[in-house]
């Protein structure tokens, strides 16, 4: 491992070699500036629209009802008109998606702060779906408030504690938290589709649903209220303000706390943290946990704010691009940030509501158009991951800038 | 990031991954295995003898793998027996034994295996040659999607396979361009494969067979041996020509990497690259053919997937539901090594195997039975990562000087 940089502006080979993924990804951001996580998701949107053009479909049509399906034409449509109405349901539904990726989104960021790969916010989202259904289903008595502060905090200690396996085996054993994550990944996902299948201990009592491998619905006490639409039609409920604020919280930790400061000295540099005297093990495990928390914490949202019963089926279907995998897409492109987390999910959030339930499109169907979303996710990891690229136009750029084409390529200086 | 373990220092789990400890460990579980059903304790469901068994063999493969053959081989042994004695005890009756364990058990364990074998051995190509390939799920997605595609239109299974194996030596090849020319991380840079390659194959599912395969294409033949006698007839007499493949690439994997010249090459770009460079090997050809390989090999094990007698010839929507990540598993199980590889994938197999046939005692607890692999796999890399040794160059872009 090599000493930490000083230095953003160092050749590619360097920030090659410099070991740790959190430094890397720092550096990298800090080079681009917005431009990178920009130019990525324009030219993401480019080779996904080839795709659509390849097939026969007019992609600069299909966009634009992705963005309507996604209710972002609700800005030009203030008014209550049919129009206007459809686009603020739509746009609710692409809150409510955004909610839980800036969840999961915050899951994966703040691993990546302490120089760990959390592949495994499905998981902790599945087990923070699990608690608060079994403490929203169970407790009827309770009065709104300490009920779903109750079911809140059990989900979200839940995820900790899932995510904490991972972070422990890594302190005390070196197994890499990659392998851990997305076996607990695969462990949670039959463990629930177990649990709310026939027979299960969490399947519904409902008379003349034995068969039915679907939860019961969360008691009305347990319920987040709705402020934007109605609480029958799945409408925007207050979860979203807790979104908001478990960015500020990520922030405030990250940024303004000596927790904080350790987690990011432990993933830009364990060497030299450990040589500063910072706990390296215990701040891996704190920092695993964490990373659980904010994801357990969205599924105890998505639970108690609009599903309100889940199954099987579901569990099995959010093996394959679940929010936990899409939160790794919103936290690679959102910087690792608060604010870019937010935004990241408003985009993944505005892409998957918009190529499903809510296209209306005679231009693409909604079965063709959710596979572009995994496809422009796809990319879009896949251009953050190359981060030397990024680097190496960066500084080919300001090395045109500063210096006369005469001279010798010397290594630039900041 | 860069390779899959750190040497950490911690005595108390460095005695716990002494081989012989856990191959001591694996042998008292497989005897436990067995008593679990008879007094004092008399488990009643034959789910517990079995789930402590496969835990005997485990560790056994563990161990053997490690270095103490007759130990560990001996725990795997006494595993098996005690999953055997253990489901006689509890159902009292050789009838229900007969019902769990008869040929077709091996058959099926064979069956399953298949396409974790594929997985394990093209995973060790790239692994081997420093490029760590956690994109293995979405190069098998590719192979199970086009391997499909290019039987129906072509009409034969060898246009689905060679197809099917073309798709995912493509996406290899994507993959090794940013991880080996762009230096990318190449953790994210393999979860960005599988991204693309649920959202490939989606596409061109909905596409083209608007997201529903009849199945009548044609598929990859059974072999068929005749006169082995009834039980070895129903065990081994009807098995896939790909698993029958597989259990030759075994072999052929373990003659490239450790006796001949162009394995030991391959080898030497994971060891130490620059080594490699300075001997004039090229390593970024090394590396550039071994991903592209393993997206190959991976690829046949997608085909096998869809063509072979599990699929009959059917896709659906992100099919592999993490095999890859099994064989990825069984990989590091294996200890970098195809024949340890191979006993994983294997013992995965198995497990899958008795899970299917459990469920007629207990569906629920089938589907809890699922998750042991993937438990099994993490008090694996718990253990194994310490005492293992992977390439010591993997995970690590090389910068060419």
């Amino acid at each position: 491992v090599t000493e930490p940089k000083k230095d953003l502006v160092e050749s590619p080979e360097q920030a090659a070699s410099s070991g740790s993924l959190a430094a890397r990804l720092s550096l990298s951001h800090k080079a681009g500036g917005v431009a990178v996580p920009v130019a990525t998701v324009v030219l993401a949107f480019l080779i996904g629209g080839l795709v659509v053009l390849a097939t026969g479909h007019n992609p600069l049509l299909a966009y634009r009802d992705i963005f309507d399906g996604a209710g972002l034409n609700w800005i030009f449509h203030p008014t209550t008109d049919t129009q206007g109405s459809i686009a603020a349901y739509n746009l609710t539904q692409t809150l409510l998606q955004s909610t839980t990726l800036i969840f999961t989104g915050l899951a994966v960021a703040f691993a990546f702060r302490c120089g760990m790969f959390n592949i495994g916010g499905e998981g902790q989202y599945i087990v923070g779906l699990v608690v608060a259904n079994w403490i929203g289903v169970s407790f009827a008595g309770m009065s709104t408030l300490p009920h779903v502060l109750f079911a809140v905090l059990g989900a979200t200690l839940a995820g900790a504690a899932w995510a904490g396996i991972a972070g422990v085996l890594k302190a005390t054993t070196g197994a890499h938290e990659v392998i851990s994550t997305i076996m607990l990944n695969w462990i949670a996902i039959y463990t629930a589709t177990w649990l709310f299948g026939a027979g299960g201990p969490l399947q519904n009592n409902l008379p003349g649903q034995s068969t039915n491998p679907v939860s019961n619905d969360v008691v009305h006490s347990a319920q987040l209220p709705v402020f934007w639409g109605s609480q029958g039609f799945q409408g925007l409920d207050i979860g979203f303000f807790m979104a908001i604020g478990a960015l500020v919280v990520f922030w405030a930790l990250i940024n303004r706390t000596t927790l904080g400061y350790e987690v990011r000295a432990v993933g830009f540099n364990p060497d030299a943290a450990a040589y500063g005297g910072i706990n390296v093990k215990k701040n891996l495990i704190r920092a695993m946990a964490i990373s659980g928390a904010f994801a357990g914490m969205g599924g105890a949202v998505d639970m108690l704010g609009y599903l309100y019963h889940y199954g099987s089926l579901d569990v099995q279907n959010s093996a394959a691009g679940g929010v936990g995998f899409i939160g790794i897409a919103v936290a690679l492109l959102g910087r690792n940030t608060a604010v870019g987390v937010f935004l990241g999910s408003v985009l993944f959030g505005g892409l998957i509501y918009g190529t499903t339930q809510g296209l209306s499109s005679n231009v693409i169907e909604p079965e063709l158009a959710s596979n572009v979303t995994l496809i422009i996710q796809g990319l879009v990891v896949l251009f953050i991951g190359a981060d030397i690229l990024i680097l190496y136009v960066w500084n080919s750029r300001k090395r045109l800038r500063r210096q006369p084409p005469t001279q010798a390529p010397a290594k630039a200086a900041a | 990031m860069t390779a899959w373990g750190q040497r950490l220092e911690n005595p108390v789990s460095d005695r716990l991954r002494d081989p012989r400890t856990t191959g001591i460990v694996a042998l008292g579980l497989g005897v436990f295995a067995a008593f679990l059903a008879i007094p004092p304790i008399e488990a009643r469901s034959p789910i517990w003898p079995v789930v402590v068994g496969i835990l005997a063999v485990a560790l056994g493969i563990w161990t053997a793998t490690r270095g103490k053959r007759k130990l560990g081989w001996g725990a795997v042994v006494g595993g098996l027996l005690g999953i055997g004695l253990g489901i006689l005890a509890t159902r009292s009756g050789t009838g229900n034994l007969e019902a769990v364990f008869d040929a077709t058990l091996i058959d099926q364990t064979f069956g399953l295996a298949t396409p974790l074998v594929f997985g394990a051995i093209a995973g060790m190509f790239a692994e081997r040659s420093g490029i760590i390939n956690i994109g293995l799920e979405g190069m098998m997605l590719m192979g199970a999607f086009f391997g499909v595609y290019g039987a129906d239109k072509g009409g034969s299974w060898v246009i689905g396979l060679l197809i099917g194996m073309a798709s995912g030596g493509l996406l290899a090849l994507v993959y090794a361009y940013f991880a080996i020319h762009l230096r990318a991380d190449q953790i994210v840079g393999g979860t960005a494969v599988n991204f693309l390659a649920v959202g490939i194959t989606g596409y061109f599912f909905q596409l083209v067979y608007n997201g529903n395969v009849t199945g009548n294409v044609p598929l990859i033949p059974n072999v068929h041996i005749a006169g082995l006698g009834h039980f070895l007839e129903n065990s081994i007499g009807n098995l896939n020509l790909l698993t029958w493949a597989s259990f030759a690439l075994v072999i052929l994997a373990w003659v490239f990497f450790f006796k001949t010249p162009l394995g030991l090459r391959l080898r030497a770009c994971g060891e130490h690259p620059r080594a490699a460079d300075t001997v004039g090997i090229n390593v970024y050809l090394v590396r550039y053919c071994a991903v592209v390989l393993s997206g190959v090999l991976v690829a046949i094990g997608g085909v096998y997937l869809s063509l072979g007698p599990q699929g009959n010839g059917t896709f659906i929507f992100d099919m592999t539901s993490g095999k890859g990540f099994i064989a990825l598993a069984a990989m590091i199980f294996g200890n970098w090594r195809p024949a340890g590889a191979f006993a994983a994938a294997l013992l995965f197999g198995f497990s899958s195997a008795l899970a299917l046939k459990l469920q007629v005692y207990s569906p629920q607890a089938s589907t809890l039975f699922a998750t042991l692999p993937y438990v099994l796999t993490l008090v694996a890399v718990a253990g194994v990562i310490g005492r293992t040794v992977p390439p010591a160059a993997e995970g690590k872009p090389y910068a060419k000087q």
